[in-house]
């Protein structure tokens, strides 16, 4: 592992690329974080990055933040916070000169349809990520309890979601 | 625009934002739509359905895209740097301290078991809000059939996201299309 400016370049112009291919999300382009990580610049094995995603995905925050951990394991702190800058910069730029294009075009009928259109693949791909995770999760039938009764606490309560990740750390540190 | 509360300040969207970034356990989208929508009422349940959708059809993360829309759109460029940083601000530094905690503990069973109940708890939650706003937004038949088809395209058949987004958009503006004219033709 070479410290220092050369991967630190690396880091930024690699990610900051993902960032603009990355639609869907952050979680869209694992597979090609794995290759640049992986394959292209052998900065830790594949069980490794593996690893760094799980982690990403127990903690809280966006997902997309298994970059800073990967910034993190190849350069520390300067690391962490370059790959997030990358990772975020582009895209987000992106983000704001939409909006601004959004205000500018409030109203107009075109851009109403639009984005009416694109509200059932949204709810739609947060259903599909939530049973993906459930998926994953599911190393038994406690486990797979403990997804349906959050599902449905969620679902018919308007109560803090917090009851059931207490629930579920407790039940887990008990039963799994 | 907002329902029944002024839009927020500044300070106010960077600290709810650092909020949902620390609570935001299985992905922040069901945490953000929760605060921003049920708990602050700063959107409503279509408007914040809209924002996560164009979040989605933009490149980036999508939790980060949302921010930026919203903090822009309230309070303009200062509100489009203060909702991401709180966003990222908490997680960072979680994560730095988990990445050197890992390292340490992560093998242990007791650490294990909690973030295996924690994860499928979370799970459920991310379900859980899905069929919530399903739920409010009251799809016509061709909307509710598109966003069906997203669930079996990612869900189902793995398909990558990016041609799930932009293979379902046209059928997804033509089902809004033609809820709008239904609508419209019924008054």
């Amino acid at each position: 592992m070479t410290e220092g400016g050369g991967v630190l370049w690396q880091l930024a112009t690699g990610f900051a690329a993902i960032s603009l291919i990355a639609v869907g999300g952050g979680i869209a382009v694992v597979p090609e974080m794995n290759r640049l990580v992986v394959d292209v610049h052998g900065w830790m094995t594949d069980a490794r990055f593996a690893q760094l995603f799980a982690l990403a995905q127990a903690a809280p925050g966006p997902n997309v933040l298994v970059v800073g951990l990967i910034g993190w394991q190849v350069a520390g702190l300067t690391g962490m916070l370059v790959a997030t800058l990358a990772m975020t910069l582009p895209s987000g730029l992106l983000a704001y000169g939409f909006s601004r294009l959004r205000t500018r075009l409030a109203g107009s009928r075109g851009l109403r349809v639009v984005e009416k259109g694109l509200v059932p693949i949204a709810v739609g791909l947060i259903l599909s990520s939530g049973l993906i995770l459930g998926q994953a999760a599911a190393s038994g039938w406690v486990a797979v309890a403990l997804t349906l009764g959050s599902t449905l606490f969620v679902w018919r309560t308007d109560l803090s979601p917090l009851w059931v990740l207490a629930v579920g750390g407790t039940v887990g540190a008990l039963f799994l | 625009m907002p329902p029944d509360t002024p839009r927020p300040t500044v300070p106010q969207l960077f600290l709810t934002y650092l909020r949902i970034g620390l609570i935001g356990f299985g992905g922040v989208n069901a945490w953000a739509r929760r605060v921003i929508v049920e708990e602050k009422r700063w959107l409503s349940e279509q408007d914040y359905a809209e924002v996560l959708g164009l979040g989605q059809a933009l490149p980036g993360p999508n939790a980060l895209n949302v921010a930026i829309q919203l903090g822009e759109r309230w309070r303009g460029p200062a509100g489009a740097i203060a909702a991401p940083a709180g966003l990222f601000a908490g997680p960072l530094v979680v994560l730095a301290l988990l990445a050197m905690a890992h390292d340490r503990w992560g093998e242990i069973a007791l650490v294990k078991a909690v973030l295996a109940g924690t994860a499928a708890a979370a799970a459920g939650m991310v379900i859980g809000t899905a069929l919530k706003m399903a739920q409010k937004l009251k799809p016509s038949a061709p909307v509710l059939a598109v966003g069906l088809a997203a669930l079996v395209g990612a869900a189902g058949l793995r398909l990558p996201l990016p041609a799930i987004v932009l293979g379902l958009a046209p059928f997804g503006i033509a089902a809004a299309w033609w809820t709008m004219r239904r609508g419209e033709r019924a008054q």
